[in-house]
């Protein structure tokens, strides 16, 4: 259309009418399916026209076929769905994983080495293994390392995952090792599986729930007397949240968030690769609790090993006949932390952006698909069994320091010996260290440290000995969250840990909401300053949790106004 | 106020109370407190997205604050809108907003709603550092519209508006978190993405973002000056978009949708950057008469800004006495039916009624027409047959309560643009929209059903639908019984036309007939759209016929959700043919052959007239080219690209002893005029139009006509006193009352009325009621007050292809350019993007001839032939071809078949049989950009 050029091919001398005098189109308005890309599409996906919701599972199709998704091939896949281009693309920008790739551009290299920058891995030199590997010549060609978000193995930081195998405390030699020798593939770990489960009692407790032995009502009577709250960080009562769900007319789901992403936690991932049937058993027990037609597993795509595990158990089942043929739709996330917060895992499920919803209306009214949904994390429904058949004495008799329950603690950053502890809630930060952890490292000494992940804010030395429990760190600025414990020492920049922290919420920001968006980004450039300026700061931090929608904003600011209020002086 | 449902509770410490379902933002506006808002755009179609976070309040005992544009009020609830903690979220976000925009001055629009909101809570500059990775440079590729993303907000309203309102789906938001960025498609260039330019993004916009480009000078700066607003609708197309003139130094700016009953804001391209064709330089501005030294000839080509090469310049005095003295010569030496007239239907009611008024009794015959004779006279002609009343039966907003929607032989995202936004909003609220046409089109992809039937096979594929909805005893008995008749014999006349046997004729698999028509049959309600598609046949009546059957054994007429809409082309056609300007009718369909009505006109207008029906569009023309008509009046009308078969219609005109033409351009008409009148074009005139929904609007004018020209009113008077008649109307509010005089139907629409409301929907019995929408819900106006079946037979097209001619050709518009090109094809924005005449053709046809997309061919017919442009398009399918009929430099109807369908006279437009050969291309420039 541009250009000024006479190109009309039969225009007569004189009544010309076209000021532009353009050429005519040749094709109808924006881009035209190549017939190529429609070729290949029918190569990968067949004769199949993938379901609306299905649009995330079918662009790891074709980028798992393809290594990376070219606006062509977006365009066909549009075409085959009847969507516009620009519901896929939007979509497929979203999310880290996706590798579009534009019109000009080269296709990334066939490998990808993602370096995890949070904050447990950069404690442990995370920064100088990615320049490292950056400038390693023997990788150049062959791959490119970019740097990641919590890969959920912060026992083993640094972690850098080559194609899909995770490298724990990883150096430039085990990486180059596993680049030129090919191993890229997730390790699968040795699981407890179907067989030993059930050798072991495994679904008995589904069995007298199914048969009548057990009715809804005691069950749910039972989950609301052993206190069980939610264990992915909200702490919501569980029995609470079932009657909620079956307040609501059905069809209902259930959604079980495994995008296990706040940095620090990795108790899910653990759970998940060693005792799969455990968290399924619980799945279906809450299914039949409030009378589901289907349950999903949203699961993060930096677990392909659980991938393979749950994909294959949950086939077992289904041949079993302990689960209904798709029943339980395993979905793959794509690299978004966002996708961790409820509603926007429910948007996600429904192959759309993960930008969450505002609440009211809450899911477990209107859920997944507009439907009643009960939303749990993994490790909420991996109690379910023990609960069913040791009663809710088996959680509510547990506890210290005055608190309740279990909890699985993931610890890391400089303790001797980081994972997951299962411990009584309440244990002390001290406690933990000290009788889990196997002290501090050598040449630590303990200054501060994160009880929940990146968003609970940070706690100094001295609060050392607060139970770590749902409402316990509220008073001090912080919260447990999902008990993701990190414990810095005096060889740790507090300012810089802070700056990890905010520029992790940045990168993660979904953007929908101004105080986020902006506020994340404006955090970092201020925080990246030799000065900060603390009142603007902390102005910024007051709206950010008033005015955004959901908890990755509101909480977003919780290291600045930590380190203001616990550690005053590193801020003169 | 007492409703049950209504919500009490406290606004900042008063008693308040919520209608159901308003949101806190909503009821403190109607209490006249300021929340301030950016995402939230409080107009129809716009849903709350509560991202900006600019309206948050707080709320007691909530952890957080809460956007209260979406936050509904519960019993009780304490809300502050000034409390100290919400003040200042608030006006961190303005800061926060305003550290990532253009420097004031620099602003691309300085009156934008956001900095306007950024004043009033008192935030000027910013303390923050500006993003630190540079905003997408500034996005010029559009010819209609700006793009400056330095101004984003990221507020998502061009994408409701994009997505949602008009549903085009061309605008999203890609990336995410400091990097989510506006785009159209895949981060395409405006000007090179799917985007049909409606506009609808620009008038949401907060920040001038998203701008007209008419409205910015060079450096992308708002044009500034005096300011003023005019309310009026839309002159392109039926649909009637209610919408504002805005005018700087006497010329129209831009243009705004605004909230009229048809529109709700919404325009398409163009209506919102077509009018520029007023202003142009080839305006006819003083009259011309045509010189002794340049005879007629029907291929003559001149050039319209130059008409002194066959013309010279007249005095108005001069032109009219010719224009009129040559019809008065004529019709005293060969009758009064020696003369007729082409009105228009792009005129308004007031100039249709004088136009027919002064055939009929200046001129003495009922030669008058005008062309919906060449749109949906074949439509007409079956309504009125069947259910009694030509017009249809609900407004095409119904369908948004209907559970399917079947459109056929319509394209309405290109011909009704803003009608297809709302059938498109249907779609996705989860109707079951059903498409059935050959061609394939943007509405496709919101349909269960998209049927790409053989061209010509309608009667085939509705039989089929038919079929299975009475043999499986689908249709609704009790509605037969008590509404129709003839239903046993459609019964039986239908049962040959089972799926399996009408298969193979229309191309769709008998399943999938079987589908549709339990889909139809079993619907609570549906509603029926069609266009040219149905009436441009041969079969035209036939196909219409199939249609209301359709409906009324499913019982789909007169409730909620359901009934027939003919989507009607031009602005007035619906209103042209209400006040007679139809050869055998006169205003409200009264019969001309009925010797009562005669005589009630002959006393309201004070002459003898004619008891015969005059002559069809296409019958004058073939009683021109006989010499039995000489003399033809023209306004506003050009037939020498519309008609079919064009060059037999030029060469008519060519011989005709007086022409006088009435336009705002010299058209291709008016070539072969003898006297050309300058008139007024849409936005300089006041009068009424009626859109397809029987929706009687009021067009004000904007700006004043250039030159000399005249008010087409003024100039019909003129003509009218010099044949004789006495007429002295001071301006359309006087010819529009003795119009209501004659038209029982505007009974309750006085002009005050319409000066009040803007718009009355007709029938309308009292000026207290707001008007029938929905008609004909107990009985119809026929002599049994019953609905007819009318069962249709298999037609064949008139002109099949052959060895020789093996293309079918299909003819129409497309979204820029309407009827013959004579207003957008001057139109700057709609030239820029439809610049010149294509042929849409298959690629795999294009390919198998060896051509490349932009290749030009020459397409022939038995009757003529053109030369243009390919453009592969997979819509068209293969061994089809289709051309707009906008281009005069390659008309389409030189190649059309004038074959009429016997009941409704219109031809066949919508299928020949042609032939598409390669020619050489007449530059060594490349192809056109594929």
């Amino acid at each position: 259309m541009e250009g000024n050029t006479d190109r009309d091919v039969s225009a007569p001398a004189i009544g010309r009418r076209s000021r532009s005098g353009a050429a005519p189109r040749s094709i109808p308005k924006g881009r035209v399916v190549d017939p190529r890309d429609r070729e290949e599409l029918d190569r990968i996906l067949g004769m199949e026209v993938p379901r609306r919701d299905l649009l995330i599972e079918t662009l790891h199709r074709l980028q798992d076929a393809c290594g990376s998704l070219s606006l062509g091939m977006i365009a066909a896949l549009a075409e085959r769905m009847s969507l516009a281009m620009v519901e896929v693309y939007e979509t497929a920008t979203f999310y880290a994983h996706f590798d579009v790739v534009h019109d000009g551009e080269a296709p990334p290299p066939p490998l990808t080495i993602r370096v995890c920058d949070s904050l447990s891995c950069e404690l442990a030199g995370a920064w100088s293994l990615l320049e490292e590997l950056a400038s390693e010549p023997s990788l150049s060609r062959v791959c490119r390392v970019v740097r990641a978000p919590c890969v959920g193995r912060c026992e083993s930081a640094p972690v850098a995952v080559v194609g899909k195998r995770a490298i724990d405390r990883a150096d430039v030699a085990a990486v180059v090792a596993a680049v030129h020798s090919g191993e890229v593939e997730a390790v699968i770990p040795v699981f407890e599986d179907l067989d030993q489960y059930r050798s072991r009692g495994g679904y008995a407790a589904l069995g007298r729930c199914r048969t009548g032995e057990l009715t809804r009502e005691e069950v749910v009577d039972r989950l609301d007397r052993s206190g069980l709250r939610g264990l992915g960080g909200a702490g919501f009562k569980s029995g609470m949240k079932w009657k909620l769900v079956l307040q609501s007319p059905g069809p209902r789901y259930v959604a079980i968030n495994a995008d296990e992403g706040e940095p620090g936690t990795f108790k899910d991932r653990v759970y998940l690769e060693t005792a799969p049937h455990r968290f399924l058993e619980g799945l279906l027990i809450a299914a039949w609790a409030v009378e589901a037609d289907a349950a999903y597993i949203y699961l993060r795509d930096e677990y392909p090993h659980v991938r393979s595990i749950l994909s294959a158990e949950v086939g077992r089942l289904e041949s079993e006949g302990i689960a209904a043929h798709g029943f339980i739709h395993l979905r793959r996330g794509a690299g978004a932390y966002i996708c961790g917060e409820e509603t926007a895992m429910l948007e996600s499920l429904e192959g759309k952006r993960g930008l969450p919803r505002h609440k009211p209306p809450f899911p477990t009214q209107v859920g997944l698909f507009g439907r009643p949904t009960l939303i749990h994390n993994v490790e909420t429904v991996y109690w379910l069994r023990d609960l069913i058949e040791r009663g809710p004495e088996f959680w509510s008799g547990q506890g210290r320091n005055g608190r309740t329950g279990l909890r699985s603690y993931s610890v890391s950053g400089r303790v001797v010996s980081p994972g997951v502890k299962l411990a009584p809630a309440g244990t002390t930060a001290r406690e933990l260290i000290e009788e889990y952890s196997g002290g501090m490292l050598e040449g630590h000494r303990f200054v501060g440290y994160l009880p929940g992940g990146a968003s609970g804010g940070i706690l100094p030395a001295s609060l050392a000995d607060l139970p770590l429990d749902f409402g316990t760190l509220e008073a001090h600025g912080c919260f447990i969250g999902s008990a993701a414990v990190i414990v810095l020492s005096d060889r740790d920049d507090l300012r810089a840990v802070a700056r990890n922290l905010l520029r992790f919420f940045e990168d993660e920001s979904c953007g929908q909401c101004t105080p986020c968006r902006c506020g994340t980004e404006k955090a970092v450039q201020l925080m990246s300053r030799d000065s900060w300026d603390l009142p603007l700061l902390l102005e910024l931090s007051a709206a950010m949790r008033d005015a955004s929608i959901c908890g990755l904003g509101q909480a977003a600011m919780n290291p600045v106004l930590s380190l203001a209020r616990h550690f005053p002086e590193i801020l003169r | 106020m007492n409703d049950a449902r209504e919500v009490g509770f406290e606004l900042d410490g008063r008693p308040v109370s919520a209608a159901p379902g308003e949101s806190i933002w909503e009821v403190a506006r109607r209490l006249g407190v300021e929340i301030p808002h950016l995402c939230h755009r409080p107009e129809p179609g716009y849903r709350s997205d509560g991202n900006c976070r600019a309206c948050m309040v707080e709320i007691e005992g909530e952890r957080v604050l809460a956007a209260s544009c979406i936050r509904k009020p519960t019993p009780g609830m304490k809300v502050s809108t000034c409390s100290p903690r919400a003040e200042s979220a608030r006006r961190m976000i303005f800061e926060l907003l305003l550290a990532d925009q253009p420097a004031l001055e620099q602003a691309h629009d300085p009156k934008s709603a956001f900095l306007g909101w950024s004043r009033r809570v008192g935030i000027e500059k910013s303390r923050f550092p500006a993003r630190h990775h540079a905003p997408p440079a500034a996005d010029r590729s559009h010819p209609a519209m700006a793009v400056h993303l330095d101004s984003c907000i990221h507020c998502n309203l061009c994408v409701r508006a994009c997505r949602e309102v008009q549903v085009n789906d061309v605008i999203g938001m890609s990336g995410r978190g400091s990097h989510a960025r506006i785009v159209f498609d895949m981060a395409d260039p405006m000007g090179r993405s799917t985007c049909v330019a409606c506009g609808e993004c620009v008038q949401a916009c907060p920040t001038g973002a998203l701008f007209p480009a008419t409205r910015l000078d060079e450096s992308g700066l708002a044009v500034q000056g005096e300011e003023r607003a005019v309310e009026s609708v839309c002159p392109y197309c039926g649909v009637g978009c209610r919408l504002a003139f805005h005018v700087v130094d006497e010329r129209i700016l831009y243009v705004e949708g605004r909230n009229g009953p048809a529109n709700h804001n919404r325009l398409c391209v163009k209506g919102r950057f077509g009018f520029d064709y007023v202003q142009n330089n080839e305006r006819l501005t003083q009259p011309w008469i045509r010189r002794p030294d340049a005879p007629k000839r029907a291929d003559d080509l001149v050039d319209p800004r130059d008409p002194s090469s066959r013309f010279r310049p007249a005095s108005w005095e001069e032109a009219l006495d010719a224009a009129a003295a040559g019809f008065a010569r004529i019709r005293d030496a060969h009758g009064p039916r020696s003369l007729a007239g082409f009105g228009s239907a792009k005129g308004s009611n007031e100039e249709a009624y004088l136009f027919q008024k002064l055939v009929r009794t200046g001129f003495g015959s009922n030669n008058v027409d005008h062309c919906t004779r060449l749109c949906h006279a074949s439509s007409v002609a079956a309504l009125l047959e069947t259910i009694g009343s030509g017009a249809v039966t609900a407004p095409f907003e119904e369908c948004a309560r209907s559970e399917v929607i079947l459109v056929i032989g319509a394209n309405p995202t290109v011909n009704h643009p803003v009608a297809a936004t709302f059938i498109k909003n249907a779609a996705k609220r989860g109707a079951t929209l059903i498409v059935a046409d050959p061609r394939g089109q943007a509405l496709s992809r919101h349909a269960r059903y998209k049927l790409r039937f053989r061209p010509g096979t309608d009667v085939a594929l509705l039989n089929a639908i038919i079929h299975v909805i009475i043999e499986e005893g689908l249709y609704d008995r009790g509605y037969v019984d008590r509404f129709t008749e003839g239903f046993d014999a459609l019964a039986e006349r239908i049962r040959p036309f089972s799926p399996e046997a009408m298969a193979p004729l229309c191309g769709i698999d008998a399943a999938t007939l079987r589908e549709v028509g339990r889909t139809f049959g079993r619907a609570e309600s549906a509603m029926i759209f069609w266009g040219m598609g149905i009436s441009q046949h041969i079969h035209g009546t036939d196909n219409s016929r199939c249609l209301i059957s359709l409906a009324l054994i499913t019982g789909n007429v007169g409730r909620p959700g359901s009934g027939l809409h003919p989507l009607r082309g031009q602005n007035n056609v619906q209103g042209a043919s209400d006040v007679g300007l139809i050869p055998m009718m006169y205003p409200d369909y009264q019969r001309v052959a009925k010797p009562e009505t005669r005589r009630f006109f002959e006393d309201l207008w004070g002459r003898e007239l004619d008891p015969n029906p005059g002559l069809t569009v296409v019958e004058i023309m073939d009683a021109v080219a006989r010499r039995e008509i000489r003399g033809l009046y023209i306004m506003g009308e050009n037939p020498a690209m519309s008609d079919p078969d064009v060059a037999h219609a030029r060469q008519a005109l060519a011989t005709l002893d007086h022409l006088v033409v009435q336009e705002i351009f010299l058209t291709e008409t008016a070539f072969h005029a003898d006297v050309i009148l300058p008139a007024s074009a849409f936005p300089e005139k006041l009068g009424t139009f009626t859109n397809t929904d029987r929706r009687v609007q009021l067009g004000r004018p904007a700006v004043r006509p250039p030159g000399e020209a005249r008010q087409d009113l003024e100039i019909l008077q003129e003509l009218a006193r010099r044949l004789g008649l006495d007429w002295s109307y001071r301006g359309p509010a006087d010819v529009y009352a003795e119009m209501r005089r004659s038209m029982p139907t505007l009974a309750g629409i006085s002009w005050e009325r319409l000066e009040r409301e803007g718009a009355v929907t007709y029938p309308c019995d009292d000026e207290r009621e707001p008007g029938r929408a929905i008609l004909f819900a107990d009985g119809f106006p026929t002599e049994s007050r019953r609905g007819k079946l009318v069962p249709a037979n298999v037609t064949p097209p008139d002109e099949v292809p052959d060895d020789e001619y093996p293309f079918i050709l299909s003819t129409g518009r497309q979204l820029e350019h309407w009827h013959t090109g004579a207003m957008t094809r001057r139109a700057t924005v709609l030239d820029r993007i439809e610049p010149g005449p294509t042929v849409q053709i298959h690629p795999s046809d294009l390919e198998r001839m060896g051509l490349k997309p932009g290749d030009p061919v020459r397409v022939s017919t038995r009757r003529g032939s053109i030369e243009l442009a390919t453009r592969a398009d997979r819509d068209t399918n293969p061994g089809l071809i289709f051309i707009p009929f906008a281009y005069f430099e390659a008309a389409a109807n030189l190649l059309t078949n004038p074959a009429l369908d016997p009941f409704g006279k219109i031809p066949e437009f919508k299928f020949c049989a042609a032939k598409v050969e390669p020619v050489a291309s007449r530059s060594a420039e490349p192809a056109p950009r594929a």
